[in-house]
């Protein structure tokens, strides 16, 4: 396990050094014509200020997920939805929605929001029995909407800032809040998990490889469910606007 | 049976008023709201949700080396729908700032892969990838150069697929400037001969690029009184409503339909100020014109927004070169980077000739007789004004097809546009 672990930060920081490229500046540098000073907004009351103190490593982030999406995550993707049917890759789906319930459940427990509760307690008892341990959305056919509650919509619930913007390995676009808030999850996450390998008398080596495999398998229904292509906005600014539109779409959640 | 086919004929008279009675259904009569929403798929004809394509991609200058700021921009990429046996190729030109990716060509992609073409999807000369890999100049924006570039692509394209693919004959159509860009490789195509189109279609073209550019240009200050400087404001006051709407809505995905759910949520209140929609509209071509002057502006190092021979790293932040990109209009670029480089090589040529060659005057003789160009096109178009909507009439006569409404490009996904559209490349 733990060399898997210290082959992917190896190949990580290779990508990360091969992505970034020190320019080398060769002519006298001539001011620009329509130059920043002059026809700029100014930083914060341009449309897509977002702070992000980090931006220098979290651009080389960026660009090394893009490159891992294109020659690893992507072509896992496809050769996933390749071999398995349709009806079988919406099982696989609906199955970590189910087990993402129990985070939809703590957090909307934490907010207080009772409707929220009660339709994912609802969601669980029925997708769970009925729905043969998630693999079929009963409820949301019944008319039972699913929620989509986390820890960082509760810390910013409770009137938390987003913090620095923060690009992730693979995961992608984050900000500190939410990044915390993921964390925290998944903690809750493992400690249910742990019961039910208990309960389900799974330890040791099996254990290891149940989790890892369900990590895997996540990954790739996560990337599977994204249309999301890298550079594919066509637009030199993409960095800024996927930064812009990530953080709009947290304030959506946090609202809701 | 006299009385019978009496019968018959009154009601195939009735039918025939009741068709002209609803002569045109497309659900948006207004032009800000067709543009803005387009056609949600309840009004779409039937398409499969899924296609298989080629995503292809080819060097078009071997030698070209791309700044290491667009270090992903390596080769010119386009897609390809095919056939399994004999069916004519059809290519699709993408309107402004748009790759063969956008939403309007996966939906061009579907209808005619599903009508028995073979398709290949282009993307817009004023593209990223096309500026950086496929352009002479990487200054597009005139359509003449444009149509050479892209006719040069087409041609390597087909190179490329050739082999794969069996081709009875070739048709040709675009979109918005897409459109405008076909008519010009029509014609390039008339000298050359590499494809002989059986038939091309325009669907909303511009008619002169610089009045469309200039209108879009305006649009974006519809709702902004206090100029640009406001548009922080209206956008925050935007996301609030759409925040709102969201609550009720529950999704967002930004696709048309659910633009369609959030207007009819909206519409129960309030129906939306025009002044909003123009700006959306503005703020959207603002955005694509702005890809197109950033990218212009590094790769010829003109210096106009990125100060002149600074090499820009792939890690740079580039935040401060997108605000003083974002306060430049698509006619500061007309003016500031594409007419000073062709008046660099032709000293005597004057502003007004320039944005004159720059439309379909320029090829009118041409259009007037080429009986395979159609156009399809709407009465109340945002992007022309009255004169050119009377042009393009008065030039394709007959082969103009005019929708009372639809705004710019907003019904060419309406069941009715559609089967006109293939009716005209079948028949």
């Amino acid at each position: 396990m733990k060399r898997t672990l210290y082959l992917t930060l190896f190949i990580f920081l290779a990508l990360m050094a091969g992505c970034a490229t020190a320019p080398v500046q060769k002519e006298p540098i001539i001011p620009a014509k329509r130059s920043v000073d002059e026809y700029a907004i100014p930083e914060k009351q341009q449309a897509f200020y977002v702070y992000d103190p980090w931006e220098s490593m979290n651009r080389r982030i960026y660009n090394f997920n893009a490159v891992f999406d294109e020659y690893v995550f992507l072509p896992v993707v496809r050769a996933y939805e390749f071999v398995l049917p349709n009806f079988a890759q919406t099982g696989v789906t609906n199955f970590f929605n189910n087990l993402n319930e129990i985070q939809n459940l703590m957090n909307s427990l934490l907010q207080g929001k009772i409707v929220k509760v009660f339709n994912t307690i609802g969601r669980i008892a029925m997708n769970t029995t009925v729905g043969l341990g998630g693999f079929i959305d009963v409820a949301t056919y019944e008319g039972v909407r699913r929620e989509n509650e986390d820890f960082g919509q509760t810390l910013g619930f409770y009137g938390l800032g987003p913090g620095p913007y923060l690009v992730l390995p693979v995961a992608g676009p984050y900000n500190l809040r939410d990044a915390t808030g993921w964390g925290v999850d998944l903690i809750a996450y493992n400690l249910v998990m742990n019961e039910l390998y208990q309960e389900l008398a799974i330890k040791g080596r099996d254990k290891d490889v149940a989790n890892w495999g369900l990590l895997a398998l996540f990954a790739i229904d996560k990337r599977h469910k994204y249309s999301f292509r890298y550079f594919m906005t066509g637009s030199p600014f993409e960095y800024e606007i996927v930064r812009k539109f990530y953080q709009v779409y947290r304030e959506f959640l946090i609202e809701n | 049976m006299k009385r019978f086919s009496w019968l018959v004929f009154v009601i195939f008279l009735m039918g025939g008023a009741w068709s002209l009675a609803g002569a045109y259904d497309y659900p948006f009569k207004d032009p800000y709201l067709a543009t803005v929403i387009s056609t949600p798929s309840e009004f779409q004809p039937q398409l499969p949700e899924k296609i298989d394509y080629k995503l292809l991609s080819f060097k078009v200058f071997p030698e070209r080396v791309v700044p290491s700021v667009f270090w992903y921009q390596r080769e010119f990429r386009y897609s390809l729908t095919y056939q399994k046996g004999e069916a004519p190729l059809i290519f699709v030109i993408a309107g402004t700032g748009s790759s063969f990716y956008s939403a309007n060509m996966i939906f061009f992609q579907k209808i005619f892969y599903q009508a028995g073409f073979h398709v290949i999807c282009l993307p817009s000369p004023t593209s990223m990838n096309f500026i950086t890999t496929a352009s002479v100049t990487s200054l597009p924006g005139n359509i003449i150069a444009d149509a050479v570039d892209l006719y040069r692509v087409m041609t390597m394209a087909w190179e490329q697929v050739k082999d794969r693919i069996k081709v009875s004959e070739f048709y040709l159509t675009g979109y918005s400037l897409g459109a405008s860009e076909a008519a010009f490789v029509a014609k390039l195509d008339e000298e050359k001969r590499t494809f002989n189109f059986k038939k091309v279609l325009m669907i909303n073209p511009a008619v002169s690029l610089y009045s469309s550019a200039n209108i879009l240009d305006k649009m974006l200050l519809a709702a902004l009184p206090g100029g640009l400087k406001d548009f922080n404001d209206w956008l925050n006051r935007m996301l609030g409503r759409f925040a709102e709407v969201y609550k009720e809505m529950g999704y967002v995905d930004l696709g048309h339909d659910w633009l369609y759910d959030v207007y009819k949520t909206i519409n129960k209140t309030q129906s939306p100020k025009r002044e909003n929609l123009a700006t959306m509209i503005g703020f959207a071509f603002r955005i694509s014109s702005n890809n197109m002057i950033f990218t212009s502006d590094v790769m010829t190092n003109a210096g106009l927004i990125v100060p002149k021979n600074l090499v820009l790293g792939s890690a740079d932040s580039l935040y401060e070169y997108f605000r003083a990109t974002s306060t430049t209009t698509f006619v500061d670029y007309f003016d500031d980077l594409l007419f000073p480089y062709y008046k660099a090589k032709y000293p005597e040529l004057s502003q007004e000739r320039a944005i004159e060659i720059d439309s379909l005057h320029h090829i009118e003789a041409y259009l007037r007789n080429s009986t395979k160009i159609g156009l399809m096109g709407n009465e109340d178009d945002l992007i022309l004004t009255s004169e050119d909507l009377a042009f393009l009439k008065d030039v394709f006569g007959s082969r103009a097809k005019i929708y009372p409404y639809g705004g710019h490009c907003g019904n060419m996904s309406y069941r009715e546009n559609v089967k006109h559209m293939l009716n005209f490349f079948k028949s």
